[in-house]
């Protein structure tokens, strides 16, 4: 493996090592399970409806993407319930699927051959606002010991490498929306550092009145009723996001390691980029440059790319940028484009996790999962937005895109595995 | 006199540890070490918070760190309970 830092482009260029993805582990609106969500997905099936996690009817936002029907005990071993939030009860359905679909047993691995690195921006609300009712209403030794982590971002990798044996490097990542393609990013970085295989991804929930109250102070969400037209990216009549929870992960390891023991390469990993946008009102956002720094890394051209997995904010403004910078790059309508998580609402870094597990499962299927039905593309965003039903198209290269709140954007290039 | 029992102290764990993963304490299992019995230390953690909550006592950390098995443990709380009433 060799690194060269080339002046040109400011980045290290790495040779000998490429990054595949062979596990895929999904939960999410719409679907528990990768094969559940993606049916659901190129159904062009809305998940986002009224809350039922909690009573919304006083918040001004009262639509969610939730994971429905999604039993604890299925997926979580029982001493794990008691300390452990939703948003890793989820991580921990997931792992377990991205594992079994790669037919990786981390235990039959030399120790520290394997890591996990996964994406988390709002650690364990629920968990958290439980403990701080007890504090607060019975006091101070009402609270349980399981508080001083199952609250926090790394909860997540932490149960997760506990579970499955995985003391390789590990980590978390915290950029919001960014952070599911941030997390894989940094996966890459430790495949190249020598290590076997990283479990890696995003996932999010906060879908109780405190979790949602600190997402409604964020600001960008739709007070709609409506969930038809609560979400609509790109559209004139784009109201702010809905909130969303899930995410997905993924077995990435070294693609020549992954062949030599027979196993089915989903697609690769090709490009990765982040960029941070300057203070607001001092420069233009930086999400373009993400863009293209993922393709020259990817050593890729424009052209090269079949299909872009948008940001889509669903705020005027933001949709707006969104749109002229990959009108800038592929030229205004040069590229499908599509953004299945107005399907889903926001998650959060489970967000880009779960476009990224699209991407892929495009790229697999030779397929691009459409955006909400109910989208019409503004005239002031000149894409070609796939909408209300798949489009059957060849299909090279993927460009995931995401941005962050507070100034987080993320790119991240996948090729198809044939 | 206020006594935490062994059958109370196996409700604790049980549910600290969730339930049906740890194996059930009774007289036969006094002397084998909570980690044989399936309880971790945070397991032990969570349940030493909810002692010296509900019996009002405080007990010495140093002695929980050497509290191995269910004897001790219960020996260890009994021992702070019996001084407390005697002061």
């Amino acid at each position: 493996m060799t690194a060269v830092a080339t002046e040109h482009t400011g980045l290290i260029e790495w040779h000998g090592m490429t990054a595949a993805v062979t596990g895929l582990g999904v939960v999410a609106p719409g679907g528990i399970g990768a094969r559940a969500w993606w049916d659901a997905t190129l159904r062009g099936e809305l998940a986002i409806a009224p809350v039922t996690r909690f009573d919304a009817s006083g918040y001004p936002a009262r639509l969610a993407g939730e994971v429905t029907d999604f039993v604890d005990e299925d997926h979580v071993p029982a001493k794990l319930l008691p300390q452990t939030d939703r948003v890793t009860r989820l991580s921990l359905a997931a792992g377990a699927e991205a594992l079994h679909d790669a037919g990786l047993d981390p235990h039959g691995l030399p120790d520290y051959a394997m890591g996990v690195v996964t994406a988390n921006a709002m650690g364990g609300f629920e968990f958290g606002q439980r403990e701080l009712q007890a504090l607060w209403s019975k006091g101070r030794r009402h609270v349980g010991a399981y508080q001083s982590f199952a609250w926090f971002y790394a909860a997540n990798s932490g149960q997760l490498s506990i579970q499955h044996g995985l003391r390789g490097p590990s980590g978390v990542v915290v950029s919001e929306q960014a952070g599911g393609l941030d997390a894989v990013a940094q996966a890459r970085r430790r495949l190249r550092g020598g290590v076997r295989a990283v479990l890696t991804g995003g996932f999010d929930s906060a879908l109780c009145p405190w979790g949602w109250t600190a997402q409604l102070a964020a600001g960008g969400m739709s007070e709609r009723a409506d969930a038809h037209r609560a979400y609509l990216p790109f559209d004139a009549d784009a109201s702010g996001h809905v909130a969303g929870e899930g995410g997905a992960l993924l077995v990435l390891e070294d693609a020549d390691a992954a062949r030599a023991r027979g196993a089915a390469v989903l697609g690769t990993v090709e490009g990765c980029a982040a960029t941070f946008d300057p203070a607001p009102g001092t420069g233009a956002p930086r999400l373009l440059a993400a863009a293209r720094l993922a393709l020259a890394d990817a050593r890729i051209e424009p052209a090269d790319v079949d299909v872009v997995f948008a940001d889509a904010a669903g705020d005027r403004d933001a949709d707006r940028a969104e749109a002229a910078a990959l009108a800038e790059l592929f030229g205004p309508y040069g590229v499908a484009v599509t953004a299945p998580k107005s399907l889903t609402g926001r998650l959060g870094s489970g967000g880009s996790a779960l476009d990224l597990a699209a991407a892929l499962c495009a790229l697999r299927d030779q397929v691009v999962p459409p955006t909400a039905g109910a989208v019409r593309v503004a005239d002031d965003c000149p894409l070609d937005l796939v909408t209300g039903a798949p489009r059957p198209a060849r299909l090279r290269h993927a460009l995931v895109l995401a941005r962050g709140r507070g100034g987080f954007n993320a790119a991240t290039v996948v090729r198809a595995a044939h | 006199m206020e006594r935490l029992e062994l059958t109370e102290l196996a409700v604790l764990l049980r549910e600290a540890a969730g339930g049906d993963e740890g194996t059930v304490l009774d007289e036969n299992t006094l002397d084998v070490s909570f980690l044989d019995l399936g309880y971790d230390s945070l397991a032990l953690l969570q349940v030493t918070g909810v002692v010296e909550r509900d019996h009002d006592v405080m007990l010495d950390e140093e002695a929980l760190a050497d509290a191995q098995t269910p004897r001790q443990y219960l020996d260890l709380v009994n021992g702070a309970l019996a001084a407390r009433a005697a002061a």
